[in-house]
């Protein structure tokens, strides 16, 4: 009976998550324009969605703004923890609440601040993309930081001292010897900088150029006044994004079970106790 | 010729001063704004339209009472289903933990059009119960968020201590309220501060489904719209310092807030 009642409460609370994407990409596959009614069978919300330019380019532009910002914060992030490890206290202390700063901030708060340094008082044209980049990257690059610190405490710091004895040159050992044990950070700095980075709205809206437009931003403007044709190859775009996000978690899945999915749940249990 | 040492500390600067540059330089500069008028003169009339007005202080309540009804029904709601994939057993929890973690990394403007399209077909109208509509398309944006953290203080609950508390005679409800509930604080306290400070601060949910109240965030986005820098400058700052405190009452919520939403990859 316990158990009855706790498994409908999962399939409850999944259902609630579930529902509205399932039936939108139902509705997707139909030529229908509102929800409720159905018609017939069509591809049409797709082939829009893919053939339409202004929605194509939205959407690559999304994308390289995504891995270009991602792959600056990790290169920043990382750059940034292996410095503030090896820091005095004090400095790496100043560091950390720096870096704190964009983490618990509000999205608003940040976008309208950097907005204000980057384009009101420096005066850089929202054109040059600039301020884009940089205020995504500042979105990211803590969270870089934040995945690297971890992995650099649970490292065996003798290996870089060997590596010194044996002749290599501090650079060498950084690159040989540190970055080889720190890379799931970078990489899970790298990938959660992506879907951050992806997500985003507030940043985007208040630094980008009037031209440009990531999802998030094309999406809210099209609900205030949506031509229907644009609107219901979002339902497309939104299904498309559900099955590469599924197809992600499950290829993530697989590569991860084994022999090196225990070694990561121990090192996720090292890193809470610390 | 000079040898320059290369040094790991070295490595720090380049972080540092982007840290500097895009992170504290905005925050003087909103200060700077926020204390001063359109022509540069310092004055404190910003702050004190703020506490003078009365629609900006009604929009700050209303958003503690939207973020604090969002927050407790992410938690009345994620609670169960964080215990039980925890607690009870299934063999294949994390699977199924993924399954509520995975709606996540949809873009939150996607999943709130269809959130939208659904609340449309059961009410007709969605600007006639604008509170509701708010806390329901919250709570279905920061689920996720709120699922995670407690899934994983709950996950690492010492078992004996349940046996033992039952073994000295406390019932289901005395172990569940005294021993359970408060050795999951971290994680409770990592959800809230997840699911509050958004939900009093993203005024894109509010617009996208038809509400017409204002947040602190619209206050922002308002002002920034007809470029007052002086008084959008004063809301973020009043916005970043409420949460400031949070954080601090909170303490170490933050870090397990990031350390959150890195695990989840």
């Amino acid at each position: 009976m316990k158990k009855i009642i706790s498994y409908s409460w999962l399939a409850i609370v999944a259902l609630f998550m579930y529902v509205p994407v399932l039936i939108l990409a139902f509705y997707s596959f139909t030529d229908s324009t509102t929800i409720g009614t159905v018609r017939e069978f069509s591809l049409r919300n797709y082939v829009t969605l893919f053939t339409t330019e202004e929605l194509r380019d939205m959407i690559v532009g999304t994308l390289l703004l995504a891995i270009g910002a991602a792959l600056i914060a990790s290169v920043l992030g990382t750059v940034g923890a292996i410095g503030a490890f090896y820091s005095r206290q004090g400095v790496r202390a100043a560091v950390e609440t720096a870096n704190q700063v964009p983490v618990v901030n509000a999205d608003v708060v940040t976008a309208f601040s950097i907005c204000i340094l980057l384009i009101v008082v420096f005066g850089i044209e929202k054109n040059t993309f600039i301020p884009l980049v940089i205020g995504h990257v500042v979105l990211c690059a803590p969270f870089v930081y934040l995945a690297v610190m971890p992995r650099l405490r649970q490292m065996d710091s003798g290996l870089y001292e060997a590596a010194l004895d044996l002749g290599a040159t501090p650079f060498q050992a950084l690159y040989k010897i540190v970055i080889p044990q720190i890379i799931p950070g970078i990489i899970s700095g790298f990938m959660l900088s992506v879907t951050l980075s992806l997500d985003d709205y507030f940043i985007s809206t208040y630094t980008k150029p009037a031209t440009f437009d990531t999802i998030s931003t094309y999406v809210v403007n099209a609900t205030r006044g949506a031509q229907t044709e644009i609107k219901t190859a979002l339902w497309a775009l939104s299904t498309v994004i559900f099955l590469v996000v599924i197809l992600v978690v499950v290829l993530m899945n697989v590569a991860s079970s084994g022999p090196a999915k225990r070694q990561e749940v121990n090192a996720y249990d090292s890193r809470e106790k610390d | 010729m000079m040898n320059i040492r290369f040094s790991r500390k070295q490595l720090c600067i380049p972080y540092a001063l982007f840290l500097i540059c895009f992170v504290v330089l905005p925050l003087a500069v909103i200060v700077y704004y926020a204390f001063t008028d359109g022509s540069g003169r310092f004055t404190l009339e910003n702050l004190l339209s703020f506490f003078s007005n009365g629609n900006t202080i009604g929009t700050l309540c209303y958003s503690l009472v939207i973020a604090a009804v969002v927050t407790a029904v992410c938690l009345l709601v994620a609670y169960p289903v964080a215990y039980v994939l925890a607690r009870s057993g299934l063999k294949r929890g994390p699977v199924i933990l993924m399954l509520f973690i995975l709606p996540m990394w949809i873009n939150f403007t996607l999943r709130v059009t269809a959130l939208k399209e659904i609340l449309t077909v059961l009410e007709g109208n969605l600007s006639l119960h604008p509170f509701l509509n708010t806390v329901i398309a919250m709570t279905y944006d920061y689920l996720p968020f709120m699922i995670l953290p407690l899934y994983t203080t709950l996950l690492q609950l010492d078992e004996s201590l349940l046996e033992a508390a039952s073994d000295l005679g406390a019932g289901p409800a005395a172990v569940f309220f005294r021993v359970t509930l408060p050795l999951s604080m971290p994680g409770i306290v990592s959800g809230i501060t997840m699911t509050f400070l958004p939900a009093m601060t993203n005024y894109v949910i509010l617009d996208m489904i038809y509400n017409s109240t204002y947040i602190m965030g619209s206050l922002i986005g308002s002002y920034f719209n007809i470029y007052d820098w002086n008084n959008g400058s004063m809301i973020s700052l009043i916005l970043f310092a409420v949460i400031c405190i949070v954080t601090l009452i909170t303490g170490r919520g933050d870090r397990n807030n990031a350390e959150n939403r890195g695990a989840i990859l």
